[in-house]
């Protein structure tokens, strides 16, 4: 004891502050899952890429589109099935050989093998062609004219690299054995890899041959990447200056983080929003205390339901003001989203006469499944709800589980009320009505727990992807839309903020997909 | 000796099938891991053929007996979250582990061997009494509260310590270890003291209650009647007899302080198995979560077994009566 006292103080004597101004020490909850660009569809794990590998197309900090590896792009004048990319020249790899046209059709084609995680993002391209080493064109299935917002994830790889390294596959989760690209990567991107413990820390240090010198800020020389899980521990850190930037900062903390001399808190709304999902396709519920009716599949109860939330509530008290409410379950940035449909009021009253004119009004009973630890504060919203429900006289009884248990249940529908959070990284509101609107079936609609089914609609649906008209297209979306909102298939919550934690001298803002890209960083 | 021993090695390969069947039950109460998996985009295609990839359509005891077939291989598969073979992420996050157990294990042997002795003999003083008074917040105390209160105070407000990480290693062999750099050292402060804080109480409690008790035998009365010095009848005849039950305990806990590293590991990031082991059960991680229980089961079964040992060497009189079957 007396020893470790001693040693204790040996070493406080001898601390250091402080570091490079260049180095930048960022910490986040979750550490990236693997190197291998295809193997993983996750938002830790492509940021982490983001610093590695490019795309054709990247998002800048505003969620705009932003020439990456390719320069331009655009449908071929005589064929409204290819899209054709202009590739940027002179770029080369970190072990220096240079990018060429083949190896976007080599990254291409291994993100739509079997294995990859990334393929459903491809689904719609038949082929990828190399015109030349500078040009690549991708034939779709039909008109796609949303085709470049599917790439701003699929990270090119160089082709001999992978030849030589034996990871032109993606890994086999069965195959027992790890493959080279899950801990080791080449990329075209602003920073090198220079070491890599999963889970502990990684190292990235700033290119100095990258093609986009001048053009970007490129200020952080160093990159030395965190995960510290417990949030307390990562308010901590970023307070006593062991690190300079965090993402995810816990909303209880905001203020704390803010009052401190020398660090800032930047928020903006997040690409995500958070809702109820009803199942009002069935007949009869299991989760509910009506024999032989499903009051779900009364659009006069969801209605109902609908405007018994008290949003604002939730905003201030739950979420210490940091959310948007919303009327509509597509983020404020997607092509199709309209602030009109977006102001939902709450009233109570109008919700009992629509619960008394459905045939409930001495309510019912049901069971809302809820996560606790996927969306911020998710388990105390659903708690808020539960009392707002209660007030038009549905009793609801809250099921609060790990989102290992609660996402199985939206998957194989075996919950009748569930809270769900989308985010939509295409940006168009296609990508919403694939997965939530379209009947469930192999293809399309696999988020879709409603069991609402309108074959109407889903004709619409599928013809989205095809249209090449915009204006027919948004027209034909702003339908879909209507029968949504009319519907009442979703309960909308509001939209998630994002909250950003770093030293005065860091400069960068929150991009609303919640992925830094440190090339975009200053520092003072 | 030897059939005793045989006897007991029998016994634990049993407890582990034991373990790991139970442990394969409640997996699939754990959640799926097939959605954690395949990202946002996955169709309902996507996590049949997955789920028919790993097995996970099978029925648990036929996922164990795959397991089994597997790990007497030596191979104790895929991390689904990482990709990587669960043996090369253990041996790589063991030592971060054990270093801590081991600091910690220290701290609570000596500064509870110590401070329990103090408050025995001094059991009247003010400065014991503040001792036991503090030691019942050491016990009640919830250990991440404890962690994170040492975390605002030295890291935050003092800024002298690490609040978390491992600071920088050095890797000898397959062996990583931050006792050879400064910023090793000092990540192992905190960590250290809110991991060994619960068993130092407890340990200090336990030798102050032998102490006492044998304070007041007859053997010691007669020692003080003969004039021995009080330093050596405190020493020499009454700390030697308080041990035993020390040892068993400090066993015990040896493997608990592996065990229950996990919550000091999650507060302070810190690299080691119980780190992994969280984010395993997380992200419905089997391999992972299999491998960590087993390896689990397998220290407290050996740690039980080598404290068994230690009894026939420190009291002679088991060696006489104890062949005849455990305890």
């Amino acid at each position: 004891m007396k020893k470790t006292l001693l040693l204790t103080a040996v070493l406080l004597a001898s601390t250091t502050i402080g570091a490079s101004a260049e180095t930048l020490r960022w910490a986040r909850a979750g550490d990236s899952l693997t190197l291998d660009p295809h193997a993983q569809n996750e938002g830790p794990t492509h940021t982490l890429a983001h610093q590695i590998y490019e795309p054709l197309i990247i998002r800048d900090t505003t969620g705009a589109f932003e020439a990456a590896l390719a320069t331009d792009w655009a449908p071929k004048a005589d064929d409204p099935n290819v899209w054709v990319f202009n590739l940027r020249q002179g770029v080369s790899y970190h072990d220096g050989s240079a990018f060429t046209a083949e190896d976007v059709v080599f990254s291409i084609n291994r993100a739509k093998s079997e294995q990859s995680r990334m393929k459903e993002l491809l689904s719609s391209v038949v082929e990828v062609r190399a015109v030349d080493d500078h040009t690549v064109e991708f034939v779709t299935d039909g008109p796609n004219p949303i085709l470049p917002s599917n790439l701003t994830n699929l990270f090119i790889m160089d082709s001999g690299w992978a030849e030589a390294n034996g990871v032109v596959k993606v890994q086999d989760m069965d195959g027992g054995e790890t493959t080279f690209a899950a801990t080791n990567a080449n990329g075209t991107g602003a920073y090198k890899l220079v070491s890599r413990e999963p889970d502990v820390k990684t190292v990235l240090v700033r290119n100095e041959d990258y093609w986009g010198k001048g053009q970007f800020p490129l200020e952080v020389s160093e990159i030395v990447y965190t995960p510290i899980q417990n949030a307390a521990t990562r308010v901590a850190a970023l307070l006593s200056g062991e690190v300079d930037f965090i993402q995810d900062v816990p909303v209880q903390d905001l203020v704390r983080v803010a009052g401190t001399d020398g660090l800032v808190v930047k928020t903006a709304p997040q690409n995500r929003t958070i809702f109820f999902g009803l199942n009002l396709g069935p007949d009869d519920i299991a989760n509910d205390n009506v024999e032989g009716k499903n009051p779900l599949a009364d659009v006069r109860v969801r209605h109902a339901m609908n405007l018994a939330i008290n949003r604002d509530a939730i905003k201030q008290v739950v979420m210490r003001g940091q959310s948007q409410p919303a009327g509509i379950i597509a983020p404020p940035f997607v092509n199709g989203w309209t602030a009109e449909m977006d102001q939902i009021a709450t009233d109570t009253a109008q919700a009992k006469a629509l619960m008394e004119e459905a045939g409930y009004g001495d309510g019912f009973s049901i069971q809302l499944d809820c996560p606790n630890d996927r969306y911020i504060n998710d388990e105390a919203i659903c708690q808020a709800a539960v009392g707002m429900f209660g007030q038009i006289g549905i009793k609801v009884n809250l099921d609060a589980k790990p989102k290992a248990q609660h996402f199985p249940l939206i998957s194989s529908g075996g919950t009748d009320f569930y809270m769900l959070g989308w985010g939509v990284p295409t940006y168009d509101s296609e990508y919403i009505f694939n997965f939530l609107v379209h009947t469930r079936g192999s293809e399309r609609g696999s988020w879709n727990a409603t069991g609402y089914s309108n074959p109407e609609l889903d004709a619409k649906i599928v013809s989205l992807a095809s249209e090449i008209d915009l204006e027919a297209r948004n027209a034909t979306i702003a339908e879909i839309w209507q029968v949504v909102q009319d519907e009442v298939l979703y309960l909308p919550i509001h939209h998630q903020v994002l909250n950003w934690g770093m030293k005065e001298n860091v400069g960068i803002e929150v991009s609303p997909e919640d992925d830094p890209k440190v090339k975009y960083f200053t520092m003072k | 000796m030897l059939a005793y021993i045989i006897r007991r090695v029998a016994q634990s390969v049993l407890v582990l099938l034991v373990v790991g069947l139970v442990a394969f039950a409640m997996f699939r109460f754990i959640g799926d891991p097939v959605d954690a998996m395949l990202g946002q985009e996955r169709t309902q295609a996507d996590i049949a053929r997955l789920t028919a990839e790993l097995g996970l359509d099978k029925p648990f005891p036929v996922q164990y007996w795959r397991f089994l077939e597997q790990a007497v291989q030596g191979n104790f598969g895929l991390s689904y979250r990482q990709g990587r073979p669960v043996s090369d992420i253990l041996v790589e996050r063991l030592p971060a582990t054990l270093e801590l157990a081991f600091v910690s294990g220290v701290l609570a042997l000596a500064g509870g061997i110590a401070l329990g002795i103090f408050t025995a003999i001094w059991r009247r003083g003010i400065l014991a009494n503040i001792i036991m008074t503090v030691s019942l917040i050491g016990v009640s105390l919830p250990t991440f509260l404890i962690g994170i209160l040492l975390i605002y105070l030295f890291s935050v407000e003092l800024g002298w310590l690490p609040s978390f990480g491992r600071g920088e290693v050095t890797r000898i062999g397959w062996w990583t270890t931050g006792f050879l750099t400064t910023s090793g050292l000092k990540a192992l402060i905190l960590p250290a003291i809110t991991l060994g804080l619960y068993q130092m109480t407890l340990i200090m409690r336990l030798v102050r209650t032998e102490m006492l008790e044998v304070l007041r035998m007859d053997y010691i009365r007669f020692a003080r009647a003969r004039g021995i010095r009080e330093r050596s009848i405190n020493f020499r005849h009454a700390l030697k007899n308080t041990l035993v039950p020390v040892i068993t305990i400090t066993g015990l806990q040896l493997g608990s302080i592996i065990a229950f590293a996990i919550i000091t590991e999650t507060v302070f990031q810190w690299p080691g198995v119980g780190l992994l082991f969280i984010n395993a059960v997380q992200f419905v991680d089997i391999p992972v979560m299999a491998a960590y229980l087993m390896l689990i089961s397998v220290m407290f079964v050996g740690i039980n077994l080598i404290v068994d040992m230690l009894y026939f060497v420190i009291d002679p009189r088991l060696r006489v009566d104890r062949t005849a079957g455990g305890h």
